[in-house]
Protein backbone atom coordinates (compact mmCIF):
# COMPACT_ATOMS: atom_id res chain seq x y z
CA UNK A 1 0.00 0.00 0.00
CA UNK A 2 2.55 2.79 1.10
CA UNK A 3 4.51 1.96 -2.14
CA UNK A 4 1.25 2.47 -4.37
CA UNK A 5 1.12 6.02 -2.14
CA UNK A 6 4.67 7.07 -3.20
CA UNK A 7 4.00 6.54 -6.74
CA UNK A 8 0.62 8.36 -6.67
CA UNK A 9 2.73 11.35 -5.11
CA UNK A 10 4.79 11.47 -7.97
CA UNK A 11 2.10 11.68 -10.40
CA UNK A 12 1.74 15.26 -12.35
CA UNK A 13 0.02 17.39 -10.12
CA UNK A 14 -3.06 19.26 -12.15
CA UNK A 15 -1.90 22.59 -10.80
CA UNK A 16 1.36 22.56 -12.09
CA UNK A 17 1.98 26.27 -13.54
CA UNK A 18 2.02 26.73 -17.28
CA UNK A 19 5.08 28.82 -19.21
CA UNK A 20 4.76 29.61 -23.01
CA UNK A 21 7.47 30.43 -25.40
CA UNK A 22 7.17 32.32 -28.02
CA UNK A 23 10.46 31.18 -30.75
CA UNK A 24 11.77 34.17 -32.75
CA UNK A 25 10.35 31.95 -35.44
CA UNK A 26 7.31 31.90 -34.32
CA UNK A 27 7.22 28.33 -32.58
CA UNK A 28 4.53 28.28 -29.77
CA UNK A 29 5.36 26.15 -26.66
CA UNK A 30 2.62 26.11 -23.74
CA UNK A 31 4.36 23.78 -21.32
CA UNK A 32 3.82 22.59 -17.81
CA UNK A 33 7.04 23.53 -15.23
CA UNK A 34 7.79 22.26 -12.12
CA UNK A 35 7.43 24.60 -8.71
CA UNK A 36 11.29 25.08 -7.98
CA UNK A 37 12.93 24.49 -10.90
CA UNK A 38 14.03 27.07 -13.93
CA UNK A 39 12.13 28.66 -16.89
CA UNK A 40 15.42 27.51 -18.18
CA UNK A 41 15.26 23.80 -16.99
CA UNK A 42 11.76 23.90 -18.27
CA UNK A 43 12.65 25.39 -21.97
CA UNK A 44 15.37 22.11 -22.04
CA UNK A 45 12.93 19.48 -21.08
CA UNK A 46 10.83 21.02 -23.75
CA UNK A 47 12.66 21.09 -26.70
CA UNK A 48 12.23 25.04 -27.14
CA UNK A 49 15.85 24.98 -28.81
CA UNK A 50 16.64 28.54 -29.37
CA UNK A 51 17.62 28.20 -25.37
CA UNK A 52 20.79 27.18 -25.44
CA UNK A 53 22.29 27.64 -21.82
CA UNK A 54 25.97 26.51 -22.34
CA UNK A 55 27.10 26.50 -18.78
CA UNK A 56 23.84 24.49 -17.50
CA UNK A 57 22.54 27.47 -15.65
CA UNK A 58 25.21 28.57 -13.78
CA UNK A 59 24.94 32.36 -14.91
CA UNK A 60 28.15 32.62 -16.27
CA UNK A 61 27.29 32.17 -19.94
CA UNK A 62 24.45 34.60 -21.18
CA UNK A 63 22.79 32.16 -23.91
CA UNK A 64 19.69 31.17 -22.09
CA UNK A 65 18.05 34.91 -22.83
CA UNK A 66 14.52 35.43 -22.59
CA UNK A 67 11.73 38.82 -23.28
CA UNK A 68 9.66 38.23 -20.16
CA UNK A 69 6.59 39.72 -21.61
CA UNK A 70 5.76 43.07 -20.89
CA UNK A 71 2.87 42.11 -18.59
CA UNK A 72 4.68 39.78 -16.70
CA UNK A 73 7.66 41.67 -16.07
CA UNK A 74 6.32 43.15 -12.60
CA UNK A 75 6.15 39.42 -11.49
CA UNK A 76 9.31 37.71 -12.71
CA UNK A 77 11.33 41.01 -11.21
CA UNK A 78 14.32 43.17 -12.30
CA UNK A 79 18.00 40.70 -12.87
CA UNK A 80 20.26 40.53 -9.61
CA UNK A 81 23.50 42.71 -10.45
CA UNK A 82 25.70 39.53 -10.98
CA UNK A 83 23.00 38.24 -13.77
CA UNK A 84 22.60 42.31 -14.90
CA UNK A 85 26.67 42.06 -15.57
CA UNK A 86 26.03 38.40 -17.64
CA UNK A 87 23.55 40.32 -19.43
CA UNK A 88 26.07 42.22 -20.87
CA UNK A 89 27.04 39.10 -23.25
CA UNK A 90 23.74 38.62 -24.67
CA UNK A 91 22.50 40.55 -27.88
CA UNK A 92 19.19 42.46 -28.38
CA UNK A 93 18.83 43.08 -24.52
CA UNK A 94 15.90 44.65 -23.86
CA UNK A 95 14.41 46.35 -20.90
CA UNK A 96 12.39 43.52 -19.86
CA UNK A 97 15.43 40.49 -20.73
CA UNK A 98 16.56 38.17 -18.42
CA UNK A 99 18.42 34.86 -18.21
CA UNK A 100 15.87 32.45 -17.95
CA UNK A 101 18.60 29.97 -15.63
CA UNK A 102 17.75 33.12 -12.54
CA UNK A 103 14.03 32.73 -13.33
CA UNK A 104 12.66 30.32 -10.67
CA UNK A 105 9.58 28.58 -11.21
CA UNK A 106 6.72 29.83 -8.89
CA UNK A 107 2.71 28.95 -8.37
CA UNK A 108 2.58 33.08 -9.32
CA UNK A 109 4.01 32.72 -12.38
CA UNK A 110 1.26 30.40 -14.15
CA UNK A 111 0.31 31.76 -17.08
CA UNK A 112 4.37 33.25 -17.83
CA UNK A 113 4.92 34.16 -21.43
CA UNK A 114 8.38 34.54 -22.57
CA UNK A 115 9.82 35.25 -26.47
CA UNK A 116 13.26 33.66 -27.57
CA UNK A 117 15.62 35.69 -29.64
CA UNK A 118 16.85 34.36 -32.48
CA UNK A 119 20.42 34.43 -31.37
CA UNK A 120 21.94 33.27 -28.17
CA UNK A 121 25.81 33.82 -28.94
CA UNK A 122 26.25 30.58 -30.97
CA UNK B 1 59.15 27.25 -35.10
CA UNK B 2 59.39 24.03 -37.48
CA UNK B 3 60.82 21.81 -34.58
CA UNK B 4 58.94 19.08 -33.93
CA UNK B 5 58.06 17.91 -30.20
CA UNK B 6 57.94 14.68 -29.98
CA UNK B 7 55.83 13.22 -26.97
CA UNK B 8 53.88 10.06 -25.55
CA UNK B 9 50.47 11.88 -25.57
CA UNK B 10 49.41 14.96 -26.74
CA UNK B 11 45.84 16.15 -24.75
CA UNK B 12 43.97 18.29 -26.90
CA UNK B 13 42.47 20.56 -24.10
CA UNK B 14 43.56 21.41 -20.02
CA UNK B 15 40.20 21.43 -18.84
CA UNK B 16 39.87 19.57 -15.24
CA UNK B 17 39.43 16.36 -16.99
CA UNK B 18 42.71 16.97 -19.18
CA UNK B 19 44.55 17.63 -16.20
CA UNK B 20 43.44 14.66 -14.33
CA UNK B 21 44.74 12.70 -17.71
CA UNK B 22 48.17 13.81 -16.77
CA UNK B 23 47.61 12.04 -13.29
CA UNK B 24 46.63 8.99 -14.62
CA UNK B 25 48.81 8.71 -17.67
CA UNK B 26 52.02 10.01 -15.31
CA UNK B 27 51.33 7.17 -13.04
CA UNK B 28 51.89 5.05 -15.67
CA UNK B 29 55.11 6.79 -16.53
CA UNK B 30 53.55 8.24 -19.56
CA UNK B 31 54.82 12.18 -20.20
CA UNK B 32 51.97 14.20 -21.55
CA UNK B 33 51.45 17.67 -23.09
CA UNK B 34 48.68 19.85 -23.49
CA UNK B 35 47.61 22.51 -25.82
CA UNK B 36 44.62 24.98 -24.75
CA UNK B 37 43.09 27.57 -26.83
CA UNK B 38 42.53 29.53 -23.69
CA UNK B 39 45.66 31.30 -22.57
CA UNK B 40 44.90 29.64 -18.66
CA UNK B 41 44.31 26.04 -17.36
CA UNK B 42 41.10 24.78 -16.01
CA UNK B 43 38.61 25.49 -19.27
CA UNK B 44 34.96 25.59 -18.22
CA UNK B 45 35.89 25.60 -14.43
CA UNK B 46 38.63 28.53 -15.14
CA UNK B 47 36.43 30.64 -17.90
CA UNK B 48 32.68 29.91 -17.34
CA UNK B 49 32.81 29.78 -13.44
CA UNK B 50 35.71 30.09 -11.73
CA UNK B 51 33.82 31.29 -8.36
CA UNK B 52 31.12 28.91 -8.95
CA UNK B 53 30.12 26.26 -6.37
CA UNK B 54 30.77 22.55 -7.38
CA UNK B 55 29.11 20.06 -5.03
CA UNK B 56 29.69 16.83 -6.73
CA UNK B 57 33.34 16.00 -6.94
CA UNK B 58 33.57 12.36 -4.90
CA UNK B 59 35.24 13.46 -1.17
CA UNK B 60 34.56 17.52 -1.51
CA UNK B 61 31.83 18.31 -0.84
CA UNK B 62 32.36 22.08 -2.28
CA UNK B 63 34.79 23.53 -4.47
CA UNK B 64 35.11 26.32 -7.02
CA UNK B 65 35.87 25.75 -10.34
CA UNK B 66 39.15 28.00 -9.89
CA UNK B 67 39.82 26.00 -6.71
CA UNK B 68 39.33 22.58 -8.50
CA UNK B 69 41.56 24.15 -10.70
CA UNK B 70 44.10 24.83 -8.26
CA UNK B 71 44.18 21.24 -6.97
CA UNK B 72 44.36 19.53 -9.96
CA UNK B 73 47.51 21.65 -10.68
CA UNK B 74 48.86 20.68 -6.95
CA UNK B 75 48.08 16.72 -7.60
CA UNK B 76 49.56 17.14 -10.92
CA UNK B 77 52.62 18.71 -10.27
CA UNK B 78 54.86 15.68 -10.01
CA UNK B 79 54.29 14.44 -12.99
CA UNK B 80 55.48 18.08 -15.01
CA UNK B 81 53.30 18.08 -18.14
CA UNK B 82 54.11 20.99 -20.91
CA UNK B 83 51.67 23.43 -21.09
CA UNK B 84 50.66 25.31 -24.66
CA UNK B 85 48.32 27.47 -24.32
CA UNK B 86 46.82 30.05 -25.98
CA UNK B 87 47.03 27.72 -28.82
CA UNK B 88 44.31 25.45 -31.37
CA UNK B 89 44.65 22.83 -32.67
CA UNK B 90 44.22 22.78 -36.39
CA UNK B 91 44.91 19.72 -37.83
CA UNK B 92 45.66 16.13 -37.08
CA UNK B 93 47.09 13.45 -38.95
CA UNK B 94 47.63 9.70 -38.44
CA UNK B 95 50.97 8.95 -39.00
CA UNK B 96 51.47 5.18 -37.93
CA UNK B 97 50.20 2.39 -35.99
CA UNK B 98 49.36 4.37 -33.56
CA UNK B 99 51.02 7.70 -34.02
CA UNK B 100 49.63 11.01 -35.02
CA UNK B 101 51.14 14.29 -36.18
CA UNK B 102 49.18 17.28 -34.42
CA UNK B 103 49.70 21.30 -35.23
CA UNK B 104 48.75 24.37 -33.83
CA UNK B 105 47.69 28.13 -35.54
CA UNK B 106 50.74 29.08 -33.06
CA UNK B 107 53.15 26.72 -35.92
CA UNK B 108 53.70 24.15 -33.41
CA UNK B 109 53.84 20.46 -34.57
CA UNK B 110 53.80 17.37 -32.37
CA UNK B 111 54.44 13.91 -32.88
CA UNK B 112 52.99 11.67 -30.30
CA UNK B 113 51.82 7.94 -30.26
CA UNK B 114 48.56 8.90 -28.76
CA UNK B 115 46.21 11.55 -28.67
CA UNK B 116 43.74 12.37 -25.75
CA UNK B 117 40.71 14.51 -26.75
CA UNK B 118 39.85 16.46 -23.34
CA UNK B 119 38.34 19.24 -25.59
CA UNK B 120 34.82 19.62 -23.42
CA UNK B 121 32.61 21.54 -25.65
CA UNK B 122 35.12 22.54 -28.20
CA UNK B 123 37.04 25.62 -28.37
CA UNK B 124 36.12 28.55 -26.51
CA UNK B 125 36.00 31.20 -29.68
CA UNK B 126 34.50 35.52 -29.48
CA UNK B 127 30.86 35.71 -30.14
CA UNK B 128 30.12 37.43 -32.58
CA UNK B 129 27.06 40.52 -32.33
CA UNK B 130 24.01 39.46 -34.32
CA UNK B 131 24.44 42.51 -36.58
CA UNK B 132 22.92 42.04 -39.78
CA UNK B 133 25.91 41.74 -42.49
CA UNK B 134 28.78 42.02 -40.31
CA UNK B 135 30.75 38.29 -41.99
CA UNK B 136 32.51 40.63 -44.56
CA UNK B 137 33.82 42.94 -42.72
CA UNK B 138 34.77 40.45 -40.28
CA UNK B 139 39.15 40.25 -40.04
CA UNK B 140 39.11 43.34 -42.42
CA UNK B 141 37.61 45.96 -39.66
CA UNK B 142 35.95 44.02 -37.16
CA UNK B 143 38.56 42.21 -35.16
CA UNK B 144 37.64 39.94 -31.80
CA UNK B 145 41.25 40.31 -30.32
CA UNK B 146 44.05 42.96 -30.59
CA UNK B 147 47.16 41.18 -32.25
CA UNK B 148 49.48 44.41 -33.02
CA UNK B 149 48.39 47.63 -31.66
CA UNK B 150 50.02 48.96 -34.38
CA UNK B 151 47.36 48.09 -36.95
CA UNK B 152 45.27 50.50 -34.83
CA UNK B 153 47.13 53.94 -34.93
CA UNK B 154 45.65 57.02 -36.25
CA UNK B 155 42.44 55.08 -36.74
CA UNK B 156 38.41 56.09 -35.28
CA UNK B 157 38.35 52.73 -33.58
CA UNK B 158 34.95 51.75 -31.67
CA UNK B 159 34.83 48.51 -28.81
CA UNK B 160 32.22 47.07 -28.19
CA UNK B 161 31.63 45.64 -24.41
CA UNK B 162 31.71 46.41 -20.76
CA UNK B 163 34.08 44.33 -19.09
CA UNK B 164 37.45 43.98 -18.53
CA UNK B 165 38.74 42.85 -22.06
CA UNK B 166 36.70 46.08 -23.46
CA UNK B 167 38.09 48.72 -20.51
CA UNK B 168 41.88 47.15 -21.25
CA UNK B 169 41.55 47.79 -24.72
CA UNK B 170 40.26 50.93 -24.16
CA UNK B 171 42.73 51.88 -22.29
CA UNK B 172 45.56 50.42 -24.45
CA UNK B 173 44.19 51.73 -27.43
CA UNK B 174 43.05 55.32 -26.94
CA UNK B 175 46.74 56.71 -26.96
CA UNK B 176 47.16 55.35 -30.20
CA UNK B 177 43.96 55.94 -31.96
CA UNK B 178 43.05 59.00 -33.89
CA UNK B 179 39.85 58.63 -31.64
CA UNK B 180 38.18 56.32 -29.58
CA UNK B 181 34.68 55.50 -28.60
CA UNK B 182 33.78 52.85 -26.35
CA UNK B 183 30.01 51.49 -26.79
CA UNK B 184 27.93 49.87 -24.12
CA UNK B 185 24.79 48.62 -23.26
CA UNK B 186 24.14 50.30 -19.69
CA UNK B 187 26.55 53.15 -18.02
CA UNK B 188 27.55 50.97 -15.52
CA UNK B 189 30.77 48.35 -16.08
CA UNK B 190 31.21 44.96 -14.39
CA UNK B 191 35.37 45.44 -15.51
CA UNK B 192 37.92 46.84 -12.62
CA UNK B 193 36.87 49.71 -10.96
CA UNK B 194 40.52 51.27 -11.41
CA UNK B 195 39.90 50.89 -15.36
CA UNK B 196 36.71 52.08 -15.02
CA UNK B 197 38.05 55.03 -13.19
CA UNK B 198 40.62 55.64 -15.74
CA UNK B 199 38.04 55.35 -18.95
CA UNK B 200 35.97 57.89 -17.14
CA UNK B 201 38.83 60.26 -16.57
CA UNK B 202 39.55 60.27 -20.17
CA UNK B 203 35.83 60.71 -21.16
CA UNK B 204 35.85 63.41 -19.04
CA UNK B 205 38.82 65.22 -20.61
CA UNK B 206 37.07 64.95 -24.16
CA UNK B 207 39.91 62.58 -24.86
CA UNK B 208 37.48 59.62 -26.00
CA UNK B 209 33.88 58.72 -26.46
CA UNK B 210 31.39 57.42 -24.14
CA UNK B 211 28.25 55.80 -26.48
CA UNK B 212 25.52 54.15 -23.94
CA UNK B 213 23.65 51.66 -26.63
CA UNK B 214 24.02 48.60 -28.82
CA UNK B 215 25.20 48.92 -31.97
CA UNK B 216 22.43 48.01 -34.65
CA UNK B 217 23.48 48.77 -38.30
CA UNK B 218 27.36 48.45 -40.00
CA UNK B 219 27.44 51.27 -42.97
CA UNK B 220 30.95 50.28 -45.34
CA UNK B 221 32.16 48.30 -48.30
CA UNK B 222 34.45 45.47 -49.49
CA UNK B 223 35.07 44.96 -46.06
CA UNK B 224 35.72 48.26 -45.45
CA UNK B 225 33.60 50.12 -42.42
CA UNK B 226 32.58 53.55 -42.57
CA UNK B 227 30.41 53.97 -39.96
CA UNK B 228 28.29 52.36 -37.10
CA UNK B 229 24.45 53.18 -35.88
CA UNK B 230 23.95 52.93 -32.43
CA UNK B 231 20.72 52.57 -30.72
CA UNK B 232 20.08 53.42 -27.15
CA UNK B 233 17.51 52.87 -24.47
CA UNK B 234 15.21 55.53 -26.11
CA UNK B 235 15.11 53.41 -29.17
CA UNK B 236 17.13 56.59 -30.82
CA UNK B 237 19.82 56.04 -33.02
CA UNK B 238 23.09 58.27 -33.22
CA UNK B 239 25.96 57.29 -36.00
CA UNK B 240 29.22 57.23 -35.71
CA UNK B 241 32.44 57.36 -38.51
CA UNK B 242 34.80 54.54 -37.72
CA UNK B 243 37.49 52.46 -39.24
CA UNK B 244 37.45 49.56 -37.35
CA UNK B 245 35.27 48.12 -34.99
CA UNK B 246 36.35 45.56 -32.17
CA UNK B 247 33.69 43.76 -30.00
CA UNK B 248 34.12 41.50 -26.30
CA UNK B 249 31.25 39.83 -25.89
CA UNK B 250 32.74 36.70 -24.12
CA UNK B 251 33.80 33.55 -25.57
CA UNK B 252 31.55 30.37 -26.71
CA UNK B 253 32.40 26.98 -27.36
CA UNK B 254 31.99 25.63 -30.98
CA UNK B 255 33.17 22.11 -31.92
CA UNK B 256 36.13 23.69 -34.04
CA UNK B 257 38.63 21.86 -36.37
CA UNK B 258 37.96 18.54 -34.00
CA UNK B 259 35.00 17.88 -36.62
CA UNK B 260 37.92 18.03 -40.05
CA UNK B 261 39.86 14.95 -38.05
CA UNK B 262 38.06 12.21 -39.88
CA UNK B 263 37.20 10.94 -36.72
CA UNK B 264 33.55 9.44 -36.34
CA UNK B 265 31.05 12.19 -34.90
CA UNK B 266 27.51 12.03 -33.06
CA UNK B 267 25.59 15.48 -32.81
CA UNK B 268 29.07 16.80 -32.51
CA UNK B 269 30.28 14.63 -30.00
CA UNK B 270 32.42 11.89 -30.64
CA UNK B 271 31.64 7.80 -29.80
CA UNK B 272 33.59 6.30 -27.55
CA UNK B 273 34.51 2.55 -26.39
CA UNK B 274 33.21 2.62 -22.80
CA UNK B 275 36.56 -0.07 -21.99
CA UNK B 276 39.35 2.08 -23.32
CA UNK B 277 37.52 5.29 -24.58
CA UNK B 278 38.76 5.42 -27.64
CA UNK B 279 36.80 6.52 -30.55
CA UNK B 280 36.72 4.88 -34.28
CA UNK B 281 40.54 5.58 -34.44
CA UNK B 282 42.95 3.28 -32.64
CA UNK B 283 45.03 5.40 -29.99
CA UNK B 284 42.96 8.07 -30.72
CA UNK B 285 40.96 9.05 -27.34
CA UNK B 286 38.19 11.33 -26.50
CA UNK B 287 37.31 11.76 -22.32
CA UNK B 288 34.97 14.13 -20.84
CA UNK B 289 32.00 16.44 -22.12
CA UNK B 290 33.33 15.82 -25.56
CA UNK B 291 32.88 12.16 -25.87
CA UNK B 292 29.78 9.98 -26.09
CA UNK B 293 28.18 6.63 -25.03
CA UNK B 294 25.15 5.21 -23.50
CA UNK B 295 24.46 6.33 -20.45
CA UNK B 296 26.97 9.32 -20.63
CA UNK B 297 26.70 12.30 -17.72
CA UNK B 298 28.36 15.04 -18.91
CA UNK B 299 30.08 15.08 -14.95
CA UNK B 300 33.73 16.00 -14.15
CA UNK B 301 33.48 12.63 -11.59
CA UNK B 302 32.56 10.69 -15.23
CA UNK B 303 35.44 12.44 -17.07
CA UNK B 304 38.33 11.27 -14.26
CA UNK B 305 36.95 7.62 -14.58
CA UNK B 306 37.42 8.08 -18.35
CA UNK B 307 40.58 9.58 -17.82
CA UNK B 308 41.66 6.46 -15.63
CA UNK B 309 40.92 3.84 -18.18
CA UNK B 310 41.96 5.75 -20.62
CA UNK B 311 45.12 5.66 -19.39
CA UNK B 312 45.51 1.86 -19.47
CA UNK B 313 44.79 1.45 -23.05
CA UNK B 314 47.20 4.24 -24.12
CA UNK B 315 50.21 2.74 -22.20
CA UNK B 316 49.61 -0.73 -24.27
CA UNK B 317 51.03 1.89 -27.28
CA UNK B 318 53.21 3.52 -25.21
CA UNK B 319 54.99 0.82 -24.25
CA UNK B 320 53.79 -2.58 -26.24
CA UNK B 321 56.29 -4.75 -24.95
CA UNK B 322 56.00 -4.22 -21.37
CA UNK B 323 53.24 -5.62 -18.75
CA UNK B 324 51.05 -3.47 -16.99
CA UNK B 325 50.60 -4.31 -13.23
CA UNK B 326 47.43 -2.85 -11.99
CA UNK B 327 48.90 -0.91 -8.64
CA UNK B 328 47.23 1.50 -5.96
CA UNK B 329 49.17 4.71 -5.02
CA UNK B 330 48.14 3.54 -1.03
CA UNK B 331 50.29 1.13 -1.03
CA UNK B 332 52.60 0.77 -3.96
CA UNK B 333 56.49 2.21 -3.27
CA UNK B 334 57.13 2.46 -7.21
CA UNK B 335 53.77 4.95 -7.42
CA UNK B 336 54.70 6.93 -4.30
CA UNK B 337 58.43 7.41 -5.89
CA UNK B 338 56.61 9.10 -9.00
CA UNK B 339 54.48 11.13 -6.76
CA UNK B 340 57.45 12.57 -4.71
CA UNK B 341 56.33 10.83 -1.48
CA UNK B 342 58.00 7.83 -0.58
Amino acid sequence: MSELQDVSTRTKNETMPKITFIEHDGTVHTVEAEIGSTVMETALKNDVTSIVAECGGACSCATCLVHVDEKWFPVVGPPSPEEEDMLDFAFEVKPTSRLSCQIKVTQALDGLIVRTPSYQGR
Amino acid sequence: MSETIKTDVLIIGAGPVGLFAVFELGLLDIKAHLVDILDKVGGQCAELYPEKPIYDIPGIPYITGHGLTEALMAQIKPFNPTFHLGEMVTTLDKIGEPAFRVATDAGKTFEAKCVVIAAGGGSFQPKRPPINGIEPYEEKSVFYAVRKMENFRDKKLLIVGGGDSALDWTLNLQPVAQRLTLVHRRDEFRGAPDSVNKMRELVAAGQMDLKIGQVSELEGDGGKLAAVSIKDKAGATSRVEIDAMLPFFGLTMKLGPVADWGIELKDNLIPVDTGTFESNVPGLFAIGDINTYPGKLKLILSGFHEAALMAQQAYHYVFPDKKLVFQYTTSSTSLQKKLGVA
